[in-house]
């Protein structure tokens, strides 16, 4: 297997037209690295993947992999893996034939040709489907199909384009658990675009969260969930409160009343949103300890969801989500219920407005 | 989906007889008679009568040369082009489109007397060749000269159908090849190629089908040593009881037949359906300016060359003299006025046997929609498989089959017989366009949601009623288009107008142009003919244009209203 590369963007600038798809994009992903590339369709994510397999030009910045610029070099050159999210199996030749493509366009020996392609081929299960058509495969098979083509050159880098969003809910947790095994398996960077937050947070080492082209923030999932550093990444990266309020000094005051927050606000002072998680409120039928720092509530809508169960909850002026463990014969409060909120004040947390 | 009742059996089973007895029953007799011996027993004497004729064996490798040659140059032509308009941005694009559309306006074997004098040995373009460079081109000398006006006016088939499969590339195939390290020609012809080798199967046999089963072309050219030429003077000459005309016609179906089946199962089994959902095509590169200036000077010249049969007929319309130079030396309206004088008759027998003809296939063809759409009628598909086979059906051999299977039967309270009647014209034009209006109007069906008819039903309309005032209004647009298609086709038809001219007075124009064109004198008044044909076909084709865009762009409003 190949040594595990770095890539990086430095300074990255991309429009089409008039419309500025990537601004002063700088990022690096290090050697060996299961990194994605997580936001709303339309905020440039895949651009900045394509950029990488050389099929986009950035009208400035650079791309750099292995510490080489690679950003005048044709995709052909790259040795650069991409999955697509189509999976774009040529439908003209069987299963076989599209593994042994990049092989053979490497003007590989017969005989090394069939070996690697029966390799791929194996390490993604689909030994015995060599001689099909790849329209006679099921969605699942025809992603793997599409990765052992992908892995059977070897490449430096391997670029996941939304690999997952074709396949049903079940075997999509399926194969990312697969892909990430895989991929701690082959050591090879990887870098993956998905919309869905669940999927970068359950694969990746790392993530960059984007929005409208820019990169908003950088880093391992509990560093985005617990402290995102503004509105978009907090609200992206699972569901959580925001409660407009002003600091000064340690404390901070909101509706909610003022609290000391000295341990996360530091010197900060002005307009700033307090945020914390759904699971940060205990709701309680009547008040409890002091730890927490409780408030009247009225129940407004209830949902179950399994394992738990989300309210919401007025307090004050505001509309907050609670969510409360779902434990047998546990009956949770119904809508219109008066009811007590405790939220935990070390879980709270501050962002700019 | 509604049950099928004693009325919708009924029209099944009258659209099954009229495709048995005049599509069916005329292409079997053929056959038949090919394979019989006067007692009616099965022999393969013909056949060997036919392959000891040294002037029918020439005749058929003739015919498989120009088919094929015309195949060849075709595809030299179209494939660059097509190729180019899907993958540069080019505001030539509009050019190429004229390009595919042009030539198929103008019959192939009018424009054919125009290229002769364009293009012949004593032509515009040698005679210039030869004052200026004393040397000359024989690009209309003998089968050359069938296969360069073939070529001409077959082209857009290819052209289209790979533009439109091209088109239908997802970017990603392409894209994942340049991933894996493939690009320039090696992706051309690997991936690019293969993923729309449909489109160009589609338009290849169809050329083929159509050069292998011409009779206009070569006749006008005065090339008789081909299969189509040879049928109809053997049948003409000998009369109908030659039984080598009849071998002749057998090869001609066998071949449509085994290149429409052979292209179908070369596609068989394998999945090409290559466009995705929210899928874009290929990607389309900037062309330099010198690039650009070049492609520019290689599509004029093209257009020119396409255009010069529309330039030539033109000319020679209004043209007193036009022999032995460049340019014609005197001009005239003469022509015109011969033929508004001599030909009116035949302008009117145009209208009346493709208009009718073109109304029959669009009952037809909304019937069958109807019935493959929309009922569980046993047997359904087979009316559609029935009336497409006349697509791969030469009008030589239709015309022959006519002549033979209805030689003897009379028209009921006329006293006339069928063969020598104007509706034989009607049959014959309705049956072999059929395919046409069929498609039209099983693709307008498509686009009417079952629910809307549903709905009528639910409110109290009977299926007849549903049809008459909820499907029929909803598929006019298709139905119309059907029926430009049908009637402009048919005008242009020759094979079987030849074949199936019994006195002038019954002509069709077409016939008139053909006729016309026999003598030197009479290619002023032919000439004037042909644009007035081509004017009609054109208009047509506009209009057909115009309501299905029209109808589209109502739908999409209505859709986001």
């Amino acid at each position: 297997m190949t040594v595990p590369v770095r890539v990086e963007a430095r300074d990255v600038s991309l429009a089409f037209g008039r419309n500025t798809v990537l601004r002063d994009i700088g990022v690096t992903v290090e050697p060996g690295e299961f990194f994605a590339l997580l936001g709303p369709s339309g905020c440039g994510k895949s651009t900045l993947l394509r950029l990488i397999a050389g099929f986009n030009r950035a009208q400035r910045g650079a791309i750099l992999i292995d510490g080489e610029d690679v950003t005048a070099v044709p995709p052909w050159k790259r040795n650069v893996g991409m999955v697509f999210q189509s999976y774009a199996l040529w439908p003209h030749m069987t299963v076989g034939e599209n593994v042994a493509f990049g092989l053979e366009e490497r003007r590989l020996p017969r005989a090394q040709v069939r070996e690697r392609t029966a390799r791929a081929l194996d390490l993604v299960g689909l030994a015995e489907f060599s001689a099909r058509r790849p329209g006679q495969l099921s969605g699942g098979q025809q992603q793997r199909v599409a990765l052992a083509r992908t892995l059977a050159i070897e490449p430096r880098v391997l670029l996941l384009d939304e690999p997952l969003s074709n396949l049903d809910a079940r075997l999509r947790t399926h194969m990312r658990r697969e892909l990430v095994v895989m991929q701690k398996k082959l050591g090879i960077t990887t870098i993956f675009v998905t919309h869905d937050q669940e999927e970068a947070m359950t694969t990746a080492d790392r993530i960059a969260v984007m929005h409208q082209g820019i990169i908003q923030q950088v880093g391992a999932p509990t560093e985005l969930y617990d402290n995102p550093v503004n509105r978009f990444v907090a609200e992206f990266v699972g569901t959580i409160n925001l409660v407009p309020a002003r600091a000064s000094g340690g404390s901070v005051s909101s509706a909610l009343g003022t609290v000391d927050l000295s341990g996360v606000a530091g010197t900060r002072a002005g307009a700033v949103e307090i945020a914390f998680r759904p699971h940060s409120i205990l709701l309680s039928a009547a008040p409890g300890d002091d730890a927490r720092h409780w408030l009247g509530a009225t129940v407004a809508e209830r949902e179950f969801l399994g394992e738990f169960i989300r309210y919401r909850v007025r307090v004050a002026d505001l509309e907050l989500i609670a969510d409360q463990p779902h434990t047998l014969g546990d009956p949770g409060f119904v809508p219109g219920a008066r009811v007590h909120a405790g939220i935990d004040p070390t879980q709270l947390r501050l962002i700019a407005a | 989906m509604p049950r099928f009742g004693l009325a919708i059996t009924a029209v099944a089973l009258a659209i099954a007889a009229f495709l048995v007895v005049f599509l069916i029953v005329p292409v079997v007799t053929v056959v038949w008679v090919a394979f019989s011996n006067p007692e009616g027993g099965f022999t393969l004497s013909h056949f060997a009568g036919f392959f000891s004729l040294s002037l029918m064996r020439e005749s058929f490798g003739n015919s498989l040369y120009v088919a094929a040659m015309a195949v060849l140059f075709s595809t030299i032509v179209a494939v660059p082009l097509a190729y180019f308009t899907v993958r540069f941005q080019f505001r030539g694009a509009i050019l190429i489109q004229t390009l595919g559309v042009l030539p198929l306006i103008m019959p192939a074997f009018v424009g054919a007397a125009a290229l002769q004098l364009l293009f012949g040995r004593s032509g515009s373009v040698n005679l210039l060749l030869g004052e200026w460079f004393d040397f000359s081109v024989p690009v209309m000398d003998g089968l050359n000269g069938v296969v360069f006006v073939e070529t001409l006016h077959y082209f857009p088939f290819i052209l289209m159908n790979l533009s439109v499969a091209l088109n239908g590339i997802d970017t990603s195939m392409e894209e994942a090849a340049q991933n894996l390290g493939s690009s320039g020609w090696r992706l051309f012809r690997r991936i690019v190629f293969p993923l729309a080798l449909p489109g160009y199967l589609a338009g290849a046999s169809l050329v083929f089908i159509k050069v292998f089963d011409d009779l206009g072309t070569p006749l006008v050219l005065n090339v008789t040593n081909m299969l189509a030429p040879q049928a109809y003077l053997r049948v003409t000459s000998i009369g109908l009881e030659d039984p080598i005309g009849y071998v002749i016609c057998f090869i001609l179906v066998g071949f449509s037949v085994a290149a429409m089946a052979g292209s179908a199962m070369f596609l068989r089994g394998r999945d090409f359906a290559t466009l995705q959902r929210g899928a874009t095509s290929l990607l389309r590169r900037e062309l330099r300016p010198w690039q650009s200036a070049l492609a520019y000077l290689w599509i004029g010249a093209l257009l020119l060359l396409v255009l010069s049969p529309h330039l030539g007929v033109l000319l020679l319309s209004f043209s007193k003299v036009w022999s032995y130079s460049v340019l014609p030396d005197v001009y005239t309206l003469d022509n015109y006025a011969t033929v508004f004088q001599d030909s009116t008759r035949m302008i009117w027998n145009t209208f009346v046997y493709c208009g009718a003809a073109a109304l029959i296939d669009v009952v037809i063809g909304t019937a069958i929609a109807y019935l493959v759409l929309r009922t569980r009628l046993p047997g359904r598909q087979l009316l559609d498989h029935m009336a497409t086979v006349a697509l791969a059906m030469p009008g030589v051999v239709l015309g022959i089959g006519y002549l033979r299977t209805f030689r003897e039967v009379e028209l009921p309270f006329t006293g006339t017989m069928l063969t020598s009647s104007w509706l034989i014209f009607v049959l014959a034009y309705s049956v072999r366009r059929l395919p046409y209006a069929l498609r039209a109007c099983t693709a307008a069906l498509q686009q009417v949601h079952v629910s809307l008819e549903e709905a009528a039903q639910n409110l109290g309309a009977p299926r007849a009623r549903t049809v008459w005032r909820v499907m029929v209004p909803l598929m006019m647009g298709g139905i119309l288009a059907g029926f430009v298609t049908s009637f402009v086709t048919a005008a242009v038809e020759i094979s079987e107008t030849i074949l199936l001219t019994s006195r002038e007075s019954l002509a069709p124009m077409s016939y008139g142009i053909y006729l016309y064109m026999q003598s030197i004198a009479g290619r002023g008044p032919g000439a004037a003919l042909g644009v007035i044909a081509v004017v009609v076909v054109a208009l047509g084709t506009y209009a057909s244009h115009r309501i299905v865009a029209s109808r589209q762009a109502h739908n999409i409003a209505r859709r986001a209203a």
